[in-house]
């Protein structure tokens, strides 16, 4: 047994813990989880845990619906919000088939299975999301449009600023389960708060964001307060985002990383972002996987639509920070178009694909765009060669399912069943009778 | 501590990473001349002697030692399974032995056995240092006897610091001496382990593993400083 299995062993016994609960996550994103007792968890190590997979979305398959979950030891920790009484922990799990091969339905093991094609390449892939949601009085659409905590005259007893407080207590607990935050504030809706983490390897970044939207949702929760990740919830209102900050690292060396460029970017680090920018059609349905997705897209404003790339350009795709000098260990992109709803596992693997496609096909860079695209029509945009991301989920399905490299990255298994799925998801969309339809036709037609 | 005496040199990387993380202090010797060449003044407290694929060299290098060439209190020979039918006429060579390839946790533990007993050596089971103490038996940390809830290499990590205080360690040194001498992925991941040990820490007592700018990390204080 494994030195840091053993230190699990130890630690469940030291603390007492009485549930052990092995997280993994379905095609679409959701966090799902298998408890365990203590005594299990020995065996759970040497075998694997086996169970149905023929319930979770982008499990199931033809033949045979069990599979087996295998705790990864280094992803163990106590949930902080668990009892004294009671103490209960977690493990990220990798999902195999029953002849212990790597299950292709498994989204984490597409990214480690992304992350190791990298690696034998000499690289290593560090990425650092923004995590933007709102607070809402309630999370039941059947009581009508959601009601910002902040405008609902919710927690009448309390003059601060509740939703800051919920914030707060948030990052307290994400830091106690070894999660840094490297900012975090209340964004320019009511409220909308976004939470920065700070730079890890890939695989952990995406954990990390599945811990957070659980643990955002939890503190929420125990306070009667709801907390929403979908990226367009209101009219007229900013959505939420989730821009990421990309880096690769080759050894100790950010291979983004060109004091000389007067961008601050290598070679390789411009290759990446002319991969990652003419992929970006294909990406955009994992990046933007709801319907909902591209009434954000379609705003003017944080989120681009646009398929470019500048310094200090809000309504570009890809922005390269502008970087204090003799920090060559800084040096990354920021890719704006995903949102909080989307699986991370799949979407940095689609991010990271689309870079190393630019790298190894020695894509070269456009030039940087500096105007306001949001300001130029569709002709002027045309003229300059700037292409607009799919406008809508129906057509980043099809973009999508042309795509060879998409395809690749993430296994014909999860390829096949997300675009079925979708595709399902659009047809059900567009059968839908909307309000909007109702409010504008009804009285006239 | 004093070191113990490991033979052959080089030492395999899997043997020298087991002895570093199990805090053991030790020195690689060639043959008996570097072994006496090295030997401390009241002889070394014990030796490790490993068999390659020839058990011969390693038998030799125990036989000077029961001969009193080179003082040794005690000796674990590592041999692979082929040779335990050869080892049966030379029990009087060793005072333990173990198979190789070894599982790191048992020789950890014959180690212990062996060269710990009686109270020849401090056997450091508790590091503690102001507001930290490490339990190493129970793989417990705590923090102003709050439980610290780590994972594992960032209890090694935090284990490797405390029981060096002051002393500053480069990235590179952490990375071979904590994660061990395979470990992919850079210096960087020193860094991402330190900032989550520290947000764990909480903002009071972050600052216990300082950042030492253009060098690496230290834990606590300076005894200079």
């Amino acid at each position: 047994m494994e030195r840091d299995q053993q230190y699990v062993l130890r630690s469940v016994e030291e603390r007492g813990v009485r549930l052990i609960r092995l997280w993994f996550t379905d095609v679409l994103g959701k966090l799902k989880s298998v408890a365990i007792t203590p005594a299990e968890l020995e065996a759970a190590f040497d075998e694997g845990v086996q169970f149905d997979g023929s319930s979770i979305d982008g499990f199931s398959r033809v033949h045979e619906s069990d599979v087996l979950a295998r705790p990864d030891a280094t992803s163990f920790e106590l949930l902080p919000w668990a009892t004294q009484d009671e103490p209960s922990a977690r493990m990220f799990c990798d999902i195999q088939n029953l002849d212990e091969t790597p299950f292709d339905g498994d989204p984490r093991q597409v990214l480690r299975r992304n992350l190791n094609e990298a690696r034998a390449e000499g690289y290593s892939f560090f990425a650092a999301p923004e995590v933007e949601f709102f607070y809402f009085a309630s999370g039941d659409p059947s009581v009508g449009k959601p009601q910002p905590l902040d405008s609902a005259s919710y927690f009448d007893l309390t003059t601060a600023d509740v939703s800051s407080n919920l914030r707060k207590r948030t990052i307290h607990m994400l830091e106690a389960m070894g999660i840094p935050v490297e900012y975090s504030f209340h964004e320019d809706s009511p409220s909308q708060h976004e939470i920065d983490l700070r730079y890890t390897e890939a695989l952990d970044v995406a954990d990390n964001i599945m811990t957070l939207r659980l643990v955002v949702k939890k503190i929420a929760m125990d306070s009667g307060a709801y907390a929403s990740f979908m990226p367009k919830p209101l009219n007229g209102v900013q959505g939420s985002g989730m821009h990421v900050h990309l880096s690769l690292f080759s050894g100790d060396a950010n291979v983004f990383h060109d004091g000389s460029d007067p961008y601050g970017l290598s070679e390789a680090g411009r290759q990446f972002t002319a991969g990652v920018l003419r992929h970006a059609r294909e990406t955009t349905a994992v990046t933007n996987q709801l319907v909902n997705s591209y009434k954000r897209l379609s705003e003017k404003s944080e989120a681009p639509p646009y398929i470019a790339w500048a310094r200090n350009n809000r309504s570009a795709l890809v922005r390269v920070p502008v970087r204090r000098r003799g920090k060559p260990s800084s040096a990354r992109i920021e890719y704006r178009s995903p949102d909080p709803a989307c699986n991370p596992y799949l979407a940095f693997s689609l991010m990271l694909s689309a870079g190393l496609r630019g790298i190894s096909e020695g894509y070269e860079l456009p030039a940087e765009t500096s105007t306001n695209l949001h300001e130029l029509n569709h002709h002027e945009r045309a003229a300059m060669g700037i292409e607009p991301l799919p406008r809508s989920l129906d057509e980043a399905l099809d973009v999508m399912e042309s795509s060879e490299l998409v395809r690749a990255s993430l296994g014909d298994h999860i390829f096949e069943w997300f675009l079925r799925n979708k595709r399902s998801e659009w047809s059900q969309y567009q059968s839908t009778v909307t309000p909007f339809e109702l409010e504008r036709y009804l009285p006239t037609w | 501590m004093e070191p113990l005496l490991v033979f052959p040199d080089p030492v395999p990387p899997e043997l020298a990473q087991t002895l570093d993380i199990g805090g053991w202090a030790w020195k690689a010797a060639v043959d008996v001349a570097a072994a006496r060449a090295d030997e401390p003044a009241d002889g070394w407290v014990g030796a490790i002697v490993m068999a390659g694929s020839d058990l011969e060299p390693a038998l030799r290098f125990c036989r000077s030692v029961h001969n009193g060439e080179v003082s040794v209190r005690s000796l674990l020979l590592l041999i692979n399974g082929g040779h335990l039918q050869s080892l049966d006429p030379h029990h009087d060579l060793f005072d333990d032995f173990c198979l190789h390839p070894f599982h790191p946790q048992e020789l950890e533990i014959r180690l212990k056995h062996l060269f710990r007993r009686g109270g020849q050596t401090d056997d450091v089971e508790l590091i503690e240092y102001g507001p930290l103490a490490m339990n190493l038996e129970t793989y417990q940390a705590a923090i102003d006897a709050r439980p610290l809830d780590l994972t594992y290499m960032e209890y090694e990590l935090l284990k490797f610091l405390a029981a060096h205080p002051g002393k500053v360690f480069t990235r590179e040194t952490l990375l071979n001496r904590v994660w061990g001498y395979d470990y992919y992925g850079g210096a960087r991941t020193v860094d991402v382990h330190v900032r989550r040990l520290r947000s764990k820490l909480s903002e009071e007592h972050a600052n216990l593993i300082q950042t030492v700018r253009s060098v690496g990390y230290s834990f606590g204080r300076s005894r200079w400083g």
